[in-house]
């Protein structure tokens, strides 16, 4: 576990901003001591051969991330495998079979603290695997036609910009109003989503409203779970918090509860339908970022929840602005080949 | 790996005297005749070597396994770079290397390089019966990038002067890049004569993936779903796993 000193160094640090951490986070996998032994390792499925302690850092760093946040980390370590080499139909799903078990000991984790909505997550699980088998139609489809890659870009550019900024100005305009010392939230808002008809209560959210936008929303991100290898927490959390209502404390809980079963569909499917799930690479990743995650969720505790915002919001729009880059610039090579896809 | 390279200098040097004595004018032979992708596969050095029975040029052709290649061509719209036309190509070897003693165009004619495949330029893939509706101007464009996007993935190699003679005896170096796929490859090595081929040996040389990589492999594959709910049980566990170890510290 080559990460492991790091991460320890940065859960000690964590409290403190100007540490050496927060600006050379683990999560790119650089950072590490140059006398580390190379140990190449050769990926069956994925047809290359990688340093084990890269796969294993960024592994750690991200699943620190996912643990900090509560959010999969996919966001990451999709477009972080595609930059180290791995053919991006292989990054994808071998990345939701990784987020399985990060969301697995996360959820674990939030669900002793008695931060899962158990009843409104049955609910995004239905929509999330409606949305995820249809989407892994539509890679098989986009992938066929020579056009996942740009799909996958701009899925990302869109939601990531998006978001990101979303939560930046969010969490700086909360943490100036804190700082004036005046604000709360109020008892009752009321949502567009409490018009809507199949009622039903939840309890633990304080909540009595219409299933059809929680159904909604876990049908959109069962939908980037499949084309984007992600596990949708960056699109789930502000969609729990702004449109269903849901109070900040069983969010992350729950939405970690909806993303392992999604994530489990969407590797068994990809499995079935284009053979692109890297058993040893999601190992080797899972086994870095089981561990980081832990340490992330016992880090968040440290952090307040706007400044843990900004914070995502910001490595959201880095993320963001690289893709764009790439889209933007011209190529060095305008041509680029591959294997047909027999049909 | 010199004193390998020596030993096998002797064996073919008694090869080269065996032959002579059965006036054959060529005898090849490679340090290995298959290769087995294992976990800590990284690629491959694979030593040709031989005998020639008087001096000449001997050029040194590897093909890999043939594909269906598509071949893609990006072009901006409205700000993005995205993939337009396409060409789908049949036939197209997934690993191509020449080696030779000298320049090849020094060594024989266009015609005969043609003939033999010697250079990458002269490999014969066709396009497929869907894509036939391209300019011969364009379609050269496509042609290339194959040839151009295979060398940067170091999977088409051109190594003039890479044939190494001393006296009677000879060697090359052919390298496979952990990207070569695996298949059957064919090693034809050519002795030429003033321009022509005189002599010719073909030797196989197959490329497999083997043990942990070749069971992984072969289930995903071949039971699709089961790799899938085996790769969901994992992750479950290791997650479950994680979260149980960590409670206790």
């Amino acid at each position: 576990m080559s990460g492991e000193p790091t991460l320890l160094l940065c859960v000690s640090q964590a409290h403190n901003p100007n540490s050496s951490c927060s600006s050379r986070s683990p999560a790119f996998g650089q950072g590490r001591p140059a006398g580390l032994p190379t140990m190449q390792i050769y990926f069956p499925i994925a047809e290359i051969s990688l340093n084990i302690f890269l796969v294993l850092g960024m592994g750690g760093g991200v699943g620190f991330l996912s643990g900090l946040f509560g959010v999969g980390g996919g966001f990451l370590m999709t477009p972080l495998l595609i930059f180290i080499g791995v053919p991006p139909a292989v990054a994808v799903a071998t990345e939701a079979n990784q987020i399985v078990a990060a969301s697995v000991s996360g959820v674990i984790a939030h669900w002793r603290r008695n931060n899962v909505d158990l009843k409104m997550g049955l609910i995004l699980v239905i929509g999330g695997f409606l949305g995820s088998t249809v989407g892994s139609f539509l890679f098989k489809l986009l992938r066929e036609i020579g056009q996942i890659d740009l799909v996958i870009s701009l899925s990302f550019v869109l939601f990531l910009g998006i978001v990101g900024s979303l939560m930046v100005v969010e969490s700086v305009r909360l943490i100036l109003r804190s700082r004036k010392g005046g604000y709360r939230k109020k008892a009752h808002q009321h949502y567009w989503a409490h018009g809507l008809p199949f009622k039903m209560r939840f309890h633990k959210s304080k909540l009595y409203i219409s299933i059809i936008p929680p159904i909604l929303v876990g049908f959109f991100v069962g939908l980037l779970a499949a084309i984007m290898g992600v596990g949708g927490g960056f699109i789930m959390i502000p969609a729990m918090i702004y449109l269903l209502g849901m109070p900040t404390s069983v969010v992350v809980g729950t939405s970690l509860f909806q993303i392992i079963f999604v994530t489990a569909n969407v590797t068994l499917l990809h499995s079935i339908n284009t053979q692109t799930v890297d058993v040893v690479l999601a190992v080797l990743l899972l086994a870095g970022a089981v561990i980081g995650a832990q340490f992330g969720a016992r880090a968040s505790g440290l952090l307040r929840g706007e400044q843990l915002r900004a914070l995502l919001g910001i490595i959201v729009l880095a993320v963001c602005a690289k893709l764009i880059v790439d889209l933007v610039f011209e190529p060095s090579d305008l041509f680029s080949i591959g294997r047909a896809i027999a049909e | 790996m010199t004193q390998r390279t020596a030993l096998l200098f002797i064996v073919a040097l008694t090869i080269g005297s065996a032959s002579q004595a059965a006036s054959q004018p060529l005898v090849a032979d490679m340090s290995e005749s298959s290769i087995s992708i294992t976990s800590n596969f990284t690629g491959k050095n694979i030593l040709l070597f031989g005998a020639v029975d008087e001096a000449s040029d001997v050029v040194v052709v590897v093909q890999g396994p043939r594909e269906e290649m598509v071949v893609r061509r990006k072009a901006r719209v409205s700000g993005i770079w995205m993939n337009r036309r396409s060409v789908t190509f049949q036939g197209v070897p997934a690993y191509y290397a020449v080696a030779s003693n000298r320049p090849l165009d020094e060594i024989a004619s266009q015609t005969v390089r043609a003939q033999y495949r010697m250079g990458g330029a002269f490999l014969d893939f066709a396009v497929a019966a869907s894509t036939r509706h391209l300019a011969g101007n364009e379609l050269i464009e496509f042609r290339e990038a194959i040839l151009r996007n295979k060398r940067r993935e170091k999977l088409y190699l051109d190594a003039e002067n890479s044939v190494q003679f001393r006296e009677r005896l000879f060697r090359t170096s052919i390298v496979f890049p952990a990207t070569a796929p695996e298949g059957d490859y064919a090693v034809r090595t050519y002795l030429l004569r003033d321009g022509r081929v005189i002599a010719e040996q073909s030797t196989p040389l197959q490329i497999r993936k083997a043990g942990f990589e070749r069971t992984v492999f072969d289930l995903a594959n071949q039971q699709p779903a089961l790799y899938g709910i085996i790769a969901v049980l994992i992750a479950l566990a290791s997650g479950w796993l994680a979260a149980a170890l960590f409670r206790r510290t």
